[in-house]
């Protein structure tokens, strides 16, 4: 070491320098990075732990395996063509005794009965018929016998289906898709396809909700960018209030204000515009009102700092060169918008498409969002696997969507579109 | 500096009017139905309806007296305290950090620190419910902490970011040269000059915290129901004139941290103005 110092300082000075340097700056990044850590590793628990543990859920299928551990077995070389063969049934049969006197049939009914309806019936009914475990080769008739759901293949497939580890039956349900009993993919019944119409629903009043908030935020943007700073920092107040004030606040501000007998409603009729109450609740209107209340600020700030950054020169500069008013604005104020426009409206149909306590409030059944299916078959049916894979979707399209708005605000600065 | 100096012709006018009046418009909207609940909670009649038959104080009465309100504004306060000092001290550190590291990876990290905010309010709810239940953190404070600390602390590293950026790193080389140890240099250089960025972290966080409620709608026992989280069942069931008292108290908070946050902008560009 001492040699190499003493060397390097007769021969070359500048490389132990700079390795001396290369080493104090890999401490410095070292350091650095064990700042970061901790907050990592606290996400890590706290939130992409239980994302990932989420989308685990929308593919994993343990009910089948864990109640019916022979059956799955048994089937495991099943081709499906024709029913399975006696052991199959043996071993159905013994698992259904097993599950019965353990109480966990329900678990597989439940499981099962997604994937075809009335399965339920077929297995608790099974469960409570079988007395004894059937005499070695009988049990085929003695199940037949039991429920004749037995003899049928899409019964058998329906378990084979299921058996797991990892399935894509709910991803598939999320999107109205199914497999039939030969394995292919195909829409699913009319009674369970209700999916592409509520992500539908969300996409569309998701859309309608921005297009308002630019329609209204851009003139509000555009007055407060032009207007010198002390009045236009006074009427920043009137956007940044509401954007403070409590979602639960604003959203009840809405209800009473909208309601029959609401502030809205006694106006009008007090003013004998009309004669009946209006219902502007508890409808697609009042979901559409009371969110681009909400969302509106998030399209009026990132529009109004891309405004800001345009010089005045650039419009005194076309007016000059003789470009009529409309046509310096459509040419060269507008298009200096574009990139606040997009983060704006990415931004604002992001939140959109994840509202949920809004919805749920002043929205009625048939204007209730994704992620109001998404807490109903959490919470409600405890239908997990289906939650998360709506979930997972829903995410899908926010991370595509996020990722979109990264590359927009790229060089803009990174609190653009957030409050403030 | 204004515009208005370039409007020469009719047509301009009448554009600039048409904005004036579009945007008094869109004021209104934003700020109307948040002034018009206002009153009612001052109403002596239970009906929200204009115009008030007399003023009267009954209904802050009713929130005062009433253990289920006092208990959700006390467990947002618990909650809302503890998860801003939580995501301080973790944004801190990380936004200290993430301003020296350097590698192509920052943009990656970064993304994934900021993800809590864009993630839609459902799927972190669904996720910490799955994830949280087996290991006893449902219906536990703890558990609502540690949830509110990961949605707060991304605006924690923004504002922090922002502060450090404009932060002249010589002064920590000055320091260091003159004999400060590290922690030294911290304390007595770099903490007072990014204090009112931290000081508008905590706010951020606060709010975030203070107006949550769709992981406490899925986490949250009885015990640990929060303001927010009573006003939706408020809503739900019956919106009595007791909620309008209670968004009254909700708003106040809000404007205070408004103000706050507004004041230390002020400051910070004064001293901005003023300084080097």
């Amino acid at each position: 070491m001492t040699n190499a110092l003493l060397t390097g300082a007769n021969a070359s000075t500048d490389v132990p320098l700079k390795r001396r340097l290369r080493r104090a700056e890999r401490t410095r990044q070292v350091k650095a990075l064990a700042l970061v850590l901790p907050l990592l590793l606290f996400l890590l628990f706290t939130f992409a732990g239980p994302i990932a543990g989420m989308l685990w859920r929308s593919v994993e299928d343990w009910e089948v395996r864990q109640v019916l551990p022979q059956t799955v077995a048994a089937l495991a070389n099943w081709d499906g063509k024709d029913l399975p063969d006696e052991n199959a049934y043996a071993a159905l049969a013994s698992d259904i005794m097993a599950a019965r006197a353990a109480g966990t049939i329900a678990i597989a009914a439940k499981r099962l009965n997604y994937a075809l309806n009335g399965f339920r019936t077929i297995l608790t009914s099974t469960g409570r018929n079988l007395k004894a475990v059937p005499e070695p080769g009988t049990a085929k008739e003695t199940l037949g016998k039991i429920n004749p759901a037995w003899r049928e293949r899409a019964t058998w497939t329906t378990i084979k289906d299921a058996s797991g580890p990892i399935t894509g039956f709910y991803l598939l349900a999320a999107l109205d898709l199914t497999r039939n009993a030969d394995g292919a993919i195909v829409a699913a019944p009319p009674d369970q396809a209700i999916y592409r119409d509520i992500f539908l629903r969300t996409f569309l009043i998701s859309l309608g909700v921005t297009a308002l908030c630019l329609i209204l935020g851009f003139p509000v943007a555009y007055l407060l960018a032009t207007l010198p700073p002390g009045r236009s920092n006074l009427l920043m107040i009137f956007v940044l209030l509401p954007f403070w004030t409590s979602l639960l606040v604003r959203t009840c501000a809405w209800i009473v204000l909208l309601q029959s007998k609401g502030v809205v409603n006694d106006s009008l009729l007090w003013l004998g515009i009309i004669d009946a109450p209006l219902r502007l609740i508890y409808n697609r209107f009042g979901v559409c009102v009371a969110m681009t209340h909400v969302l509106l600020p998030f399209m009026i700030l990132p529009l109004y700092s891309s405004m800001k950054a345009i010089s005045p020169a650039y419009m005194r500069a076309a007016a000059s060169l003789g470009a009529p008013p409309l046509t310096a604005f459509l040419r060269i104020y507008l298009p200096q918008t574009l990139p606040g426009i997009g983060a704006g409206s990415l931004l604002v149909f992001i939140l959109a498409l994840g509202y949920y306590i809004t919805p749920a409030l002043v929205g009625g059944a048939a204007d209730q969002m994704i992620s109001y299916f998404i807490a109903l078959y959490t919470t409600e049916t405890a239908n997990w696997g289906l939650a998360s894979a709506l979930g997972a979707v829903l995410l899908l399209a926010t991370v595509l969507l996020a990722l979109v708005y990264g590359k927009l605000v790229q060089g803009q600065q990174v609190t653009g579109g957030m409050k403030n | 500096m204004s515009d208005n100096s370039s409007i020469r012709t009719p047509s301009q006018r009448i554009a600039w009017t048409a904005t004036i009046v579009v945007s008094t418009l869109v004021f209104i909207f934003l700020i109307a139905p948040i002034l018009a609940i206002m009153p009612l909670s001052f109403s002596s009649s239970s009906y929200l309806t204009y115009p008030l038959p007399g003023l009267s104080l009954r209904w802050y009465d009713d929130f005062v007296n009433s253990p289920r309100w006092m208990n959700s504004l006390k467990n947002s306060m618990i909650i809302g305290v503890a998860s801003t000092l939580l995501s301080m001290v973790l944004g801190t550190l990380a936004a200290l950090g993430l301003a020296q590291w350097k590698s192509r990876f920052k943009p990656l990290v970064l993304a994934f620190v900021l993800s809590p905010v864009v993630v839609p309010g459902v799927i972190t709810a669904v996720g910490l419910y799955f994830f949280f239940a087996p290991i006893g953190l449902t219906g536990s404070y703890l558990g609502l902490i540690l949830a509110h600390t990961a949605l707060a602390t991304p605006f924690v590293v923004i504002t922090v970011g922002a502060t450090l950026q404009s932060f002249d790193t010589n002064l920590a080389r000055a320091a260091a040269s003159l004999g400060a140890s590290p922690l030294q240099a911290f304390r007595r250089v770099i903490l007072p000059l990014i204090l009112p960025g931290l000081a508008s972290g905590a706010l951020f966080a606060f709010a975030t915290s203070f107006d949550e409620v769709v992981i406490v709608l899925f986490m949250a026992g009885p015990e640990q129901r929060t303001l927010p989280r009573e006003m939706f069942s408020g809503i739900r069931e019956n919106i009595s004139p007791t909620i309008t008292a209670a968004a009254v108290i909700l708003t106040t908070v809000s404007v205070v941290l408004l103000a706050t946050l507004e004041a230390l902008r002020r400051r910070n560009e004064r001293l901005k103005g003023s300084g080097s």
